[in-house]
């Protein structure tokens, strides 16, 4: 991986748990994902998001099809050189230990460091700008295990962040946010992929926060891509509205700012 | 910042040392008859020899120690769960049932031998049905490792019934656990498994930071996770099996010291691990110091002091952590 932006490619990518008897997760889903834009993946429960986030961050190998970086296949990539490329951030993470928020967050410096090598100053400094900018930084000294749901949200996000990739994969990065962080997290992520070019993919059921922060909104509907575009036009879509089970009316109001609901 | 620096790894390092280093040199002057190093030093009297035949004892105890309590560290990060030890995953069990073995058939000196066979065996087999894929799951690896460790006891008490009293009594002994009678012949073999074995879980360190937080976020991080699990569970299973083969199943220090550890030193398996190593030598060498002094002239097994003091400790860590201070501290 040469490049300063690799481009993530997902090419007729199918999948099934092999242990369960619930047939395909995922059908030829073809996806590209290109610098610095932000992409929302939305769909029903089970449609096969987290398992597709999964197969791109190079966890999961896709039974069908390839997952791509820049042409190599991602699950053949060593790890470490991957996770110089690319941030994975899960939905559920529960240490079994009393790490503290500073420890955890200073993992995402891992890849870039020697083993025994301790953390540098620029390490330090790097930390401090993720849990700012996830606003954790007051909560640096604290012991994870003693965080609500939305803090912890937002100290694996510092995590990533503090990663320093150039593409991000985040399984339902905003789901246990109040609002505002909410919207705070998804303006950082979008100030990040215009000023550094980043690859964001953020798997949400929050249409609302799709449709304003969103470059192009992917529908996924039992394992198939089954729309994909700017939100205004993919969200009111036929589409949309079968793989949900529900219309969707798309709208602005008067200030510009984009909203969904559903009908 | 919250974080391994140089220096508390040092600090924190060095301590362990230190304890471990004054146990194993003060061990041998301990006990029945006690030895003024003034006199015993430099020359070749009746003092002399004896503190020849206490220091192998001393040093085995230290590697059994370190073998256990780095092991337990280790295991308790891999299953995600602080109640792993060298028992629970059936390791130790396997070289139990080596042993009894032996003892059944007339070898008994063969028996630290057989241990080491049978615990590495185990370790084997247990790996072989709870590996998927290109993981180690936890839960698996856990259920996998009681599985094989109650079918052990079961063949142990298999053997146990057809055994006679002589057998029987050796078979007991053995259970105990015990550095009678240890000679630096009988401390060489496991001493040069045991580098091994450290060294191993030592390379993966940082990996066991990832792994206990998530096996989906150490992938993230750059953590091949088959490889450092596995590499981890290796170096963990050939150390129980050099310190079982050595001392016998010692019970409690791979529970005890990594908690302990915890609580002092933090999560950090950099400084953990190695830590888990001096701190487990040294809390063997003086339960082993106990065993040998506290009823003289009779010697208690070392794996019964290990239990009764380690036993109370544990519970005031539990009962601390009820009142919300918390095991860690």
């Amino acid at each position: 991986m040469t490049h300063k932006h690799p481009v993530l490619e997902l090419d007729a990518v199918g999948f099934r748990y092999p242990a369960r008897d619930d047939g395909d997760v995922l059908t030829g889903v073809s996806l590209r994902f290109h610098a610095g834009t932000l992409v929302c993946m939305v769909g029903p429960n089970g449609a096969g998001k987290s398992t597709l986030l999964r197969i791109a961050a190079g966890i999961l190998a896709p039974l069908a099809g390839r997952a791509t970086l820049d042409g190599t296949p991602v699950h053949d990539l060593p790890r470490r050189e991957l996770a110089r490329a690319l941030a994975y951030v899960p939905q559920e993470f529960s240490p079994a230990f009393p790490f503290r928020v500073a420890e955890l967050v200073l993992m995402g410096r891992y890849p870039h460091r020697g083993f025994g090598r301790f953390e540098s100053a620029d390490d330090l400094a790097l930390a401090q700008r993720a849990m700012e900018d996830a606003d954790v930084w007051p909560l640096r000294e604290r012991r994870f295990d003693t965080l609500s749901g939305g803090e912890r949200r937002r100290v694996l996000l510092a995590q990533a962040f503090c990663q320093a990739t150039p593409l991000l994969l985040l399984d339902e990065p905003t789901a246990a946010l109040d609002p505002a962080h909410a919207i705070a997290v998804l303006t950082t992520l979008r100030k990040d992929s215009a000023a550094r070019g980043t690859t964001t993919v953020v798997v949400t059921h929050d249409l609302n926060l799709a449709a304003r922060f969103a470059d192009r909104v992917v529908v996924l509907a039992s394992g198939r891509a089954v729309a994909d575009g700017p939100a205004r036009e993919v969200l009111p879509g036929a589409a949309a509205r079968a793989a949900f089970g529900v219309g969707m009316h798309a709208g602005a109001l008067p200030s510009g700012l984009p909203f969904v609901v559903p009908e | 910042m919250i974080r391994l620096s140089r220096t508390r790894m040092v600090v924190g390092l060095a301590v362990c040392v230190v304890l471990c280093a004054v146990a194993i040199l003060v061990a041998p002057f301990v006990g029945k008859p006690w030895i003024d190093p003034w006199r015993a030093l430099g020359q070749d009297g009746v003092e002399a020899r004896i503190l020849a035949l206490r220091l192998p004892r001393a040093v085995a105890a230290a590697i059994a120690g370190a073998g256990l309590a780095t092991a337990g560290t280790t295991l308790q990060a891999l299953v995600r769960n602080p109640l792993a030890d060298p028992y629970t995953l059936g390791i130790a069990g396997g070289a139990s049932l080596g042993a009894v073995l032996t003892i059944q058939v007339g070898l008994a000196v063969v028996a630290p031998l057989a241990a080491f066979i049978g615990a590495a065996a185990a370790a084997a087999l247990v790996y072989r049905f709870a590996r998927v894929g290109r993981s180690l799951p936890p839960a698996t690896l856990l259920l996998a490792g009681v599985t094989v460790s109650l079918m052990c006891s079961a063949f142990i008490m298999v053997i146990q019934a057809f055994a006679d009293w002589t057998e029987s009594y050796k078979m007991a002994r053995w259970f105990m656990g015990g550095l009678d009678a240890t000679t630096f012949d009988k401390v060489l073999p496991s001493a040069c498994a045991m580098p091994l074995g450290l060294g191993l879980m030592f390379a993966v360190a940082r990996d066991l930071n990832a792994l206990s937080a998530n096996e989906d976020t150490a992938a993230s991080v750059g953590v091949s996770v088959l490889r450092a699990t596995s590499l981890a569970y290796g170096g963990a299973a050939i150390a129980i099996a050099a310190a079982v083969a050595l001392a016998g199943p010692v019970g409690f220090v791979g529970l005890l010291v990594p908690h302990v550890l915890r609580a002092l030193l933090g999560p950090d398996h950099r400084l953990l691990l190695p830590a888990s190593a001096f701190a487990g030598g040294a809390f063997v060498v003086a339960c082993d110091v106990l065993a040998r002094t506290l009823v003289y002239p009779r010697a208690l097994p070392v794996g019964v002091i290990t239990a009764l003091m380690g036993g109370p400790f544990f519970l005031i860590l539990l009962v601390r952590s009820r009142r919300g201070t918390g095991v860690w501290g």
